[in-house]
């Protein structure tokens, strides 16, 4: 069990954690909504909540509730560059279909 | 797949729901877009990787063309190519004299709107504008991977309503929703988080490139007021590019008499001299002459002695500017540095020293404006928890409508922070009344003729009813701006109408204090004056209905004695109302009540007779 990031990701992580000058880590998740089942959450984290999976990548500390884990085990958390736009990109191996965008998907 | 940013916690957006959201500095000479993401305001380049867009729109042949292109054509077609509009923004023809600077566009003035001869044809000072926020808005929303959800664009802080309008204007034509706009002082000391400290009064000092502006702000619960502005709309870098290109001729031996080309060149190599010594004590200045070199260097303590008066011009302004808010140099608690000339050391060593405090410096000078900007529509787009929603305006006067007697229901409450929208249910006061007038006014007084008015307009068509059970919606909406939309809804015919209005409009600090210390002085008057108005009401209100009643059925259901009784105590009523003692007005009232009692009650029976005529018990049982 286990969620990793890329160097760029834990680099952009740390920069963006320390702008915002507080905070203990990012927190993964899913959400039931979305166009194709489930959707990604992706947020800073103030504080743990009770049964929370602690993982420490990079030197940046991924949260995550355990039932979100189970959709998300094994996922890297990249940052890539798309044009203009940057941002974050779940690379989930348990995803077995998403919608057009990718913003939502299925197991 | 795609790209995601990281939310404040609990504030992830459903997919497809970004709530993308863009400051906008849209500036005289260079303009700028920024986003908050991730957490962090930056501004946004082109695939270039610049991010100043220059204010520049050129009308070509073959399309609109904005920014460092169009700026390149101004030499060569200048008819055609549009620079600093943000001066021409909501003025008259007849404005455009006073401005003083002659523009080099072929102005059609015989409208209103100044209107500039492009071969493409005339255009508007807005629809240039609106040529900028649209390519601002193709990058942010190109950079942002989706549409935007809306916009918060700067405006200087001495715009005008006629300026603002027309900034919202050109925004609407360039198809963005503006959340608000903002003042520039204001939006630096937002990108500083000034306004998530203490309460305290701060300056913005911004030197650009051409124009230097001053202001004083206070932060008071979260707002930003702006106490004072001054400036010098004709000095800025450039006359420190021109200083010193001057000083580089009389070294070099040049005389006055050199040519256009050579007089770009020497201001193209004092600007770089210029940003050198902004890092380095001294330069080196290599000069190509016709007949030659020049070769010279120049330490920063003689650039400083060229630019000094320069300085002292702003620092003058300040001074004014600080009397004007009546405060001293030593209230301030900050100073934000804005515009690129804040670079040159000897401006930020003059400021300390004028305002005693290490000015701030942080934030690229030249990017501030739109990084504040961008934290303000991050918020206003609704990406931020509530509890950090900052709050940036309040409603300064109460704001209501004028009630029957003249008395003042009092809608949005003063202090209420803006946006706001409130709604209250009013009813008609006549049998069969198909027409309302409404009257909105402002002020903290109980009667209307002690308030502000605002506006009046007639809401027709409600279908005839009896007294009260016509239902109809008056929403008041304070946009971001402050402008107010009314709009009356009768609910069960759909008729509606409304009107905009600019509450603050014409009204200045003093009159707003004044009429906030009338309030106060006359609290008791006015609770006096409400409650008379009020028992007034109420009996006007019960003799019309007695009337419409005996005339109805008065002749069936009374006989002569009882009959008498009632019309005595009804005149009493009427003369009673007609005084200034309220509670002889509820006795009469109460009195008059009382006679009719039998009378209600017989009618009651007649009206339950007449609607059971007919039908069965048991048909009344099921319901």
């Amino acid at each position: 069990m286990a969620i990793t990031l890329t160097e760029a990701a834990a680099n952009h992580v740390a920069k963006f954690l320390k702008n915002r000058g507080k905070g203990v880590g990012l927190r993964l998740g899913v959400k039931t909504s979305g166009c194709s089942g489930m959707a990604y959450l992706l947020e800073f984290a103030d504080e743990l909540v009770e049964g929370d999976q602690v993982f420490e990548d990079h030197g940046v500390k991924v949260i995550i509730d355990p039932k979100s884990l189970a959709y998300l085990d094994g996922t890297e958390l990249d940052f890539v560059k798309e044009g203009l736009n940057e941002g974050f990109k779940f690379n989930n191996p348990n995803v077995k279909g998403q919608c057009g965008c990718g913003e939502s998907f299925q197991v | 797949m795609a790209l995601l940013q990281i939310a404040e916690p609990g504030q992830s957006a459903a997919p497809h729901q970004h709530k993308l959201a863009a400051g906008i500095d849209l500036g005289t000479t260079n303009s700028l877009v920024a986003t908050v993401r991730s957490g962090m305001a930056i501004t946004l380049p082109d695939g270039a990787g610049r991010h100043l867009l220059p204010s520049v729109v050129r009308y070509a042949a073959e399309g609109i063309v904005v920014g460092d292109e169009a700026k390149s054509a101004a030499v060569d077609d200048p008819l055609n190519t549009v620079q600093s509009v943000k001066r021409l923004m909501g003025r008259g023809v007849a404005d455009l004299k006073t401005l003083g600077t002659t523009l080099p566009y072929d102005i059609d003035g015989s409208e209103a709107v100044p209107r500039i001869r492009t071969r493409r044809g005339e255009v508007t000072p807005v629809e240039v504008s609106a040529e900028i926020l649209k390519a601002l808005a193709k990058r942010a929303s190109e950079t942002l991977g989706g549409e935007l959800t809306g916009v918060v664009i700067t405006v200087p802080a001495y715009f005008d309503d006629a300026q603002r309008q027309a900034t919202k204007d050109a925004a609407k034509l360039a198809g963005l929703h503006v959340f608000r706009l903002l003042n520039e002082p204001t939006a630096a000391a937002v990108a500083y988080g000034l306004d998530q400290g203490a309460e305290g009064i701060h300056a913005v000092y911004d030197l650009g490139g051409g124009t230097f502006d001053i202001s004083i702000l206070r932060l008071h619960r979260g707002v930003f007021e702006v106490m004072s502005t001054g400036g010098d709309s004709a000095l800025g870098g450039d006359d420190f590019d021109r200083v010193l290109a001057q000083w580089i001729m009389a070294q070099a031996g040049l005389g006055d008499d050199i040519d256009p080309v050579m007089q770009r060149r020497l201001t193209r190599l004092a600007t770089g001299i210029k940003e050198q010594l902004s890092s380095d004590e001294s330069a080196e200045i290599h000069l190509e002459l016709p007949n030659g070199h020049w070769r010279g260097s120049i330490d920063r303590e003689t650039f400083n002695q060229l630019i000094d008066p320069l300085i002292a011009k702003t620092l003058a302004a300040c001074r004014r500017a600080l009397r004007d808010a009546g405060v001293t140099a030593e209230e301030i608690e900050d100073v934000v540095m804005v515009g690129g000339s804040t670079r040159v050391p000897r401006v930020r060593e003059r400021v300390g020293e004028l305002f005693k405090t290490e000015p701030r410096v942080d934030i690229d000078p030249d990017r501030v404006v739109a990084i504040g900007a961008a934290i303000q529509a991050d918020v206003l787009a609704g990406n931020k928890p509530d509890a950090e929603m900052l709050l940036l305006d309040v409603i300064s006067l109460s704001l209501g409508m004028e009630t029957m007697g003249g008395l003042v229901e009092r809608i949005v409450p003063r202090n209420t922070t803006i946006p706001v929208a409130r709604a209250q249910a009013f009813t008609t006061f006549k049998d069969g009344q198909t027409a309302l007038a409404l009257h909105v006014v402002q002020g903290e007084r109980d009667l209307v003729s002690d308030c502000r008015s605002l506006a009046r307009f007639e809401l027709r068509g409600i279908p005839p009813m009896v007294a009260g059970a016509a239902r109809i919606r008056v929403t008041f909406e304070v946009d971001a701006d402050g402008l107010l939309n009314v709009t009356a809804l009768e609910e069960t015919s759909g008729v509606k109408t409304g009107v905009v209005v600019k509450p603050s409009y014409g009204l200045s600090d003093s009159e707003v204090e004044r009429m906030l210390r009338d309030s106060i002085a006359h609290a008791e008057d006015d609770m006096a004056a409400r409650r008379l108005r009020e028992e007034q009401v109420e009996a006007e209100r019960v003799v019309e209905a007695l009337r419409a009643a005996l005339a109805q059925d008065g002749e069936q259901l009374l006989d002569a004695g009882e009959r008498a009784g009632i019309e005595q105590a009804l005149k009493h009523l009427i003369e009673t109302a007609a005084g200034e003692n309220h509670l002889a007005i509820k006795r009469a009232r109460e009195a008059l009540e009382k006679v009719c009692e039998p009378y209600v009650e017989r009618r009651m029976n007649a009206s339950v007779r007449q609607a059971m005529a007919g039908h069965k018990l048991d048909e009344f049982e099921e319901k």
